[in-house]
């Protein structure tokens, strides 16, 4: 080799651009046509026991329609750029699933069937159920079940300690205090820096008052001085920004954390191992102070198609969420089912629901003020409470800066 | 005899054109178009809902204008030079370190030359997870190893360096720093093979001839393999610049551009603004200015490369 071949660069520094372009280009899957006979479904349901569940389902379901329903099912991720490329082709799947602080960003697009004109019926669901699944006062989506975060503890480390688990802000500090001992942390949560974090933190900054049109208010700075404390007083590992749910499970389970602040679909993976847990809802900053968590799950959407299609997928939609389903549902996967009356049963049989179940009538929708500005939002709050544990900003500098990505109303 | 030859001409001239059609059919289909749409991108109000309606209202520089105004932009322009430079300058010296270290011949050369090379055949996944087990803060094991030696130090001397573990990837101080290290490990195999093929180039006589003349060590390399390694130089740094630019994988599996976006690059960040705030238009623009780095770089390559070559033939 004399002289080196000339390299290309061309192509290598074109992939980042591309990155963005990706998602223009490209499509597939689903069914445009008239046919009213197959229906296409999307979720992102891959982990068993969820994936046969939402298989048999829809066939149920399909069945009962008279049709025959396509399932494609993707990774978590992946299933916004999908839906996006379909819908620069305005080739939607008939149904799908969408986790609710994305469903204004779908909805936006015009592409979804208003659910209540459609002549689905809702009685009986939860207030605030609907509400996750509304966009600008019309409903185009619905939950099988919905789930929301609350406090677990190890019950073997309470016990020695000679601890009841915390109801208020200042319980929960000390008690985190007290429960820290060389490897183990008193407390831990997700403050990792996208939607994950944010949800994690919304529950105490909206029961302090705090909103997310102003998240530079007073009440929002408490609520971020409490987590800032928290790191600070060596309760919570400062490693806490690089956690995500799944990785403060695995902190609680061996056995460095002695309580966490997780989801109820937890519950189920808890019961596999071998630590012995209580639930109750999340400390709230004053004692009488109403707990208000993010509504978490996902509804269920139906695609515009006209005539035939469109009425047999909402009839599937329908089926999806009657009583059995949402009950079986609500059991495979630890989730409170949509309607009160059967979320109230399934409290009595399982006490390890309860507290979840508690805090749905309270749990607030994510999107309802902020509709599809939501993300940047997100975003935004998710860096000043990054930005605050790592002891880069006081609460005051790091929200006044996260203000900046709140739309002007 | 003038017409044949025009004719001769003009279907040597169909011939180059139709063997140089694939290349360029390629090209414009895969670069051409995705570069234009990208620009076209960056100039529009592209949200979520544009790809359903088709519907992108034309903003002219209103996205860049966003891009400049965001006290994001400078953070990430610095890491993205940092980690840029950082990156390239570890690679490439301990690349030629080992190249030249490897070129001595010694028992075991070859399969310690490729055992070096598995960091570069490992999936950039898996070795951003295996530094995020390194770097953990309260088990991994390099705090472990600090700790460990700090405590041995503290039993001889009384004073102890570390009191607690350090927040490799959750301080805003040292995230970046971590996140280059790790890229730099990825990247240290690429360096050092391509500078090895280079060094085997070098005729041995050279250096023979240098010793002859007295020179040391330090003489011979600074004199005699410098100069000559000096066109594969320019092509690994070439080239590093271009994968370092574009560096994706390492930074979002080991801090997602966090904490608090310490470690965000151009590349990280194009894709939070795209795809996570799902702000396309501004999502595009921060990857078009990218793209102007790295080309403007490539020129200068080309224009050295260009003046290489006429040195050369002259």
């Amino acid at each position: 080799m004399t002289r080196p071949a000339p390299p290309r660069p061309v192509p290598a520094l074109l992939a980042a651009g591309l990155l963005t372009a990706a998602a223009a280009c490209s499509g597939g899957g689903g069914g445009g046509d008239g046919d009213a006979s197959t229906l296409s479904s999307l979720d992102y349901n891959i982990a068993e026991p969820q994936n046969t569940a939402t298989e048999e389902m829809l066939e149920a379901c399909a069945d009962e329609a008279g049709v025959t329903v396509e399932r494609e099912e993707l990774p978590r991720d992946q299933l916004m750029p999908r839906l996006l490329q379909g819908a620069s082709q305005q080739d939607l799947p008939d149904l799908m699933l969408i986790d609710n602080p994305d469903l204004p960003q779908v909805a936006a697009t015009g592409a979804l069937v208003p659910l209540e004109e459609a002549g689905v019926t809702i009685d009986g669901f939860y207030p605030s159920v609907l509400e996750a699944g509304t966009h600008d006062g019309t409903l185009y989506g619905i939950a099988t079940g919905v789930n929301g975060l609350a406090l677990f503890y190890d019950t073997e480390k309470l016990d020695e300690a000679g601890l009841e688990p915390p109801e208020t802000w200042e319980e929960l500090r000390s008690a985190a205090g007290e429960l820290t001992d060389g490897d183990t942390n008193g407390l831990a949560f997700s403050a990792i820096g996208h939607e994950e974090g944010t949800w994690t933190f919304e529950p105490f900054f909206w029961s302090n008052g705090a909103e997310l049109t102003q998240v530079d208010s007073p009440e929002a700075v408490e609520a971020l001085e409490l987590w800032q404390d928290l790191v600070e007083d060596g309760s919570v590992s400062q490693s806490a920004v690089n956690w995500s749910q799944a990785d403060v499970k695995d902190q609680f389970v061996g056995g460095r954390a002695a309580m966490m602040v997780n989801g109820s679909w937890q519950l189920p993976v808890l019961d596999g191992e071998d630590v012995e847990y209580g639930v109750v809802p999340l400390p709230v900053p004053e004692a009488g102070t109403d707990p208000a968590t993010p509504m978490g799950g996902e509804v269920w959407a139906v695609a515009r198609s006209g005539g035939e299609r469109e009425a047999k997928a909402v009839e599937v939609l329908q089926c999806l969420v009657d009583d059995d389903n949402m009950t079986e549902w609500a059991e495979l996967n630890a989730y409170v089912p949509g309607k009160e009356g059967l979320a109230g049963a399934l409290a009595e049989e399982d006490p390890g629901m309860a507290p979840f179940v508690e805090s749905v009538p309270s749990a607030r929708s994510r999107t309802a003020e902020l509709g599809a500005d939501y993300p940047s939002v997100s975003s935004a709050l998710a860096d000043a409470v990054q930005a605050v544990l790592a002891g880069d900003a006081t609460p005051e500098e790091a929200l006044s800066q996260a203000q900046e990505s709140v739309p002007a109303s | 005899m003038q017409t044949r030859r025009r004719s001769g001409a003009r279907s040597r001239r169909l011939t180059g054109a139709a063997f140089l059609a694939p290349l360029v059919v390629y090209i414009a289909v895969f670069f051409g178009y995705p570069l234009a749409t990208n620009a076209g991108m960056s100039v529009r109000e592209y949200t979520a809902a544009s790809f359903y309606t088709g519907e992108a209202p034309f903003v002219g520089l209103a996205n860049y204008a966003r891009l400049l105004g965001d006290p994001l932009f400078a953070t990430t322009l610095a890491n993205t030079a940092l980690f840029t430079a950082g990156s390239l300058a570890f690679q490439f010296g301990i690349g030629l370190a080992l190249a030249v270290f490897f070129q001595r011949r010694f028992p075991l050369n070859g399969l310690l030359r490729s055992l070096l090379l598995v960091p570069w055949l490992l999936p950039l996944v898996v070795s951003g997870t295996v530094w995020r087990w390194i770097y953990d803060q309260e088990y991994g094991v390099l705090n472990q190893a600090l700790l460990g030696l700090s405590g041995a130090v503290e039993e001889a001397t009384g004073l102890a360096f570390l009191g607690s573990g350090i927040a490799w990837l959750s301080s805003t101080d040292l995230a970046l720093a971590s996140v280059t290290a790790a890229n730099v490990w990825v990247g240290i195999p690429f360096n050092m093979v391509i500078l090895y093929g280079g060094l085997q180039n070098i005729p041995r006589q050279l250096y023979e001839a240098a010793e002859l003349d007295g020179a040391g060590p330090w003489q011979r390399f600074r004199h005699v393999t410098w100069p000559l390694l000096r066109p594969v130089t320019a092509v690994v740094l070439m080239l590093g610049l271009v994968y370092t630019l574009k560096v994706f994988d390492v930074i979002m599996v080991l801090t997602q551009g966090g904490p608090a976006n310490a470690s965000h690059t151009l590349t990280t960040w194009s894709y939070q603004l795209s795809f996570t705030e799902l702000d396309f238009g501004a999502g595009a623009a921060a990857g078009n200015v990218l793209i102007l780095i790295a080309l403007a770089f490539a020129l200068v390559y080309l224009r050295s490369a260009r003046t290489a070559d006429e040195g050369g033939a002259r």
